[in-house]
């Protein structure tokens, strides 16, 4: 670790919320921490968490994210509470989030927790005396998704610095692609194209908040850049972020990734997806070597080990 | 000192009072004079209406004067409260709407304290936030923002919403 990583690890954020707040030093701290708990032998980790209590509270279903942080607290030797549907919490009978945050705090010595409502984490965090990591809020932020794709661009392209990225289908609602813009920003000399239909277009107020920090590109054509680009970040075109159906039928096939579009990149392209998928990338694709987004999706645990690993030390 | 008030025809008025022409008395516009309150001045035109709506000012008397002459302005809209200093928060939420204006505390008749009101840096409690979706909307949880200009924008420190001038304005609280 280089000194100016350490002195910005040592002001680490005491919670997990927004990948706005962290500096480049820090996303790179996190970075070279999963690199580090990706080789470390398992008896090693056990250690880590030995004797905490993690809480995680899932007040919105998700797989993924909650299963992947489940498993990197018992890799470290942690204990998991809470729930993975709200329906069985006291959150259904009516209770504030800032009384069941108030009541997890004095169970668990770090808190990790989805919600359906925006700026959850955020408040859980304002009221808590524990840390908080946010494992997303409604459309707002997912941090541990960016740092995720973060880590596993660096691990297969080896770089952050200069690559040339695609993101195609739901720029407009998909939140991922969102936070990997403004995480992007903050690594040098990085390519963007932008591939959506107009109805789903990168909102401008990120475009214009990154545009001297990114070259972007926009188009609405899959095909056009394929052949420049280092990185193809697919996205599902979710039903749940349309304000009606119609408009979602209208849009949902068109960017439907097969072996043929694939065949259009470089043969070192790596084709990334937040997951899960419903038909934007087919099957057949799975097993071309170009497809990382299982890997990508088990990154998710040395990643959620390394942020755990650094907020468990972490007084607030 | 106090604000210089107009006629709309370019002529002085006497604050309370009357002004004389010849045999001719003129009718005047009356603002009463304030001995303790607050005098905001320099308002942008039409903001005067507006900050009416924002403060809660229906036990005080308020002389509101608009589209009053001014060298500097070509127009302005000047606010007269008496017998009430402006909180913080109500000094925030007319700073979102009359940057820029100049806000006079009067004690015993005289000008004691003016300032030239600045956007905040950061509100709570100010506005609500325009996302239906946010925390501060579905629990008991006062909005807080970031405030930045040019253009003005407000930032919500829990769901990340920006809001531009027009939602900062309608969602004063």
């Amino acid at each position: 670790m280089n000194k100016k990583t350490q002195t910005d690890s040592e002001k680490f954020p005491k919670d997990v919320l927004s990948i706005n707040d962290f500096s480049r030093a820090q996303i790179e701290f996190v970075i070279a921490e999963a690199a580090k708990m990706d080789k470390m032998p398992r008896d090693k980790k056990q250690k880590i968490l030995k004797g905490k209590v993690i809480a995680s509270l899932f007040f919105e279903p998700s797989t993924r994210t909650r299963l992947s942080f489940e498993t990197a607290i018992q890799n470290l030797g942690g204990k998991v509470i809470g729930f993975a549907d709200a329906d069985v919490s006291s959150y259904k009978k009516g209770e504030s989030l800032t009384d069941t945050i108030h009541t997890v705090e004095n169970y668990a010595d770090l808190i990790v927790m989805r919600h359906y409502i925006e700026g959850a984490a955020r408040r859980a965090a304002e009221v808590s005396k524990k840390p908080v990591i946010n494992a997303g809020d409604g459309a707002n932020q997912h941090p541990t998704q960016t740092f995720l794709d973060l880590y596993t661009i660096k691990k297969e392209c080896g770089k952050i610095d200069g690559i040339s990225i695609a993101m195609a289908g739901d720029l407009k609602y998909g939140r991922t692609v969102h936070s990997l813009m403004y995480a992007l920003a903050k690594f040098n000399n990085v390519q963007v194209y932008l591939i959506s239909p107009a109805s789903l277009k990168m909102p401008e107020y990120i475009i214009d908040d990154t545009k001297g920090k990114l070259k972007i590109t926009e188009t609405s054509k899959l095909d056009k850049y394929l052949d420049k680009v280092d990185v193809l970040y697919s996205t599902r075109i979710q039903k749940e972020r349309f304000p009606d159906e119609v408009e979602y039928e209208k849009v949902r096939n068109s960017y439907i990734i097969t072996p043929k579009v694939l065949g259009k990149g470089r043969k070192d392209l790596k084709l990334m997806h937040p997951l899960p998928r419903v038909n934007e990338i087919t099957t057949k694709v799975d097993d071309m070597p170009q497809a990382i987004y299982f890997k990508q999706a088990a990154n998710g645990v040395p990643v959620r080990e390394a942020l755990l690993k650094i907020l468990a030390g972490v007084k607030k | 000192m106090l604000p210089k008030v107009h006629r709309s025809d370019g002529g002085p008025l006497r604050r309370g009072g009357e002004e004389m022409s010849g045999n001719r008395k003129k009718e005047i516009i009356r603002i009463k004079p304030i001995q303790n309150g607050t005098v905001i001045d320099h308002l942008n035109q039409g903001t005067a209406y507006k900050i009416l709506e924002v403060l809660d000012l229906k036990d005080y008397t308020v002389t509101a004067a608009m589209n009053v002459e001014s060298r500097k302005m070509g127009k302005k809209d000047v606010i007269f409260i008496e017998g009430k200093e402006l909180s913080e928060r109500e000094m925030e939420k007319v700073a979102l709407i009359g940057k820029g204006a100049t806000l006079n505390i009067i004690k015993n008749g005289e000008n004691k304290t003016k300032t030239k009101l600045e956007y905040p840096k950061m509100v709570h409690g100010t506005i609500k936030c325009i996302n239906p979706k946010c925390i501060s909307n579905v629990e008991k949880v006062s909005g807080k923002f970031d405030i930045t200009e040019n253009p003005l924008m407000a930032k919500c420190v829990y769901c990340e919403t920006r809001m531009n001038e027009e939602d900062i304005v309608s969602g004063i609280k």
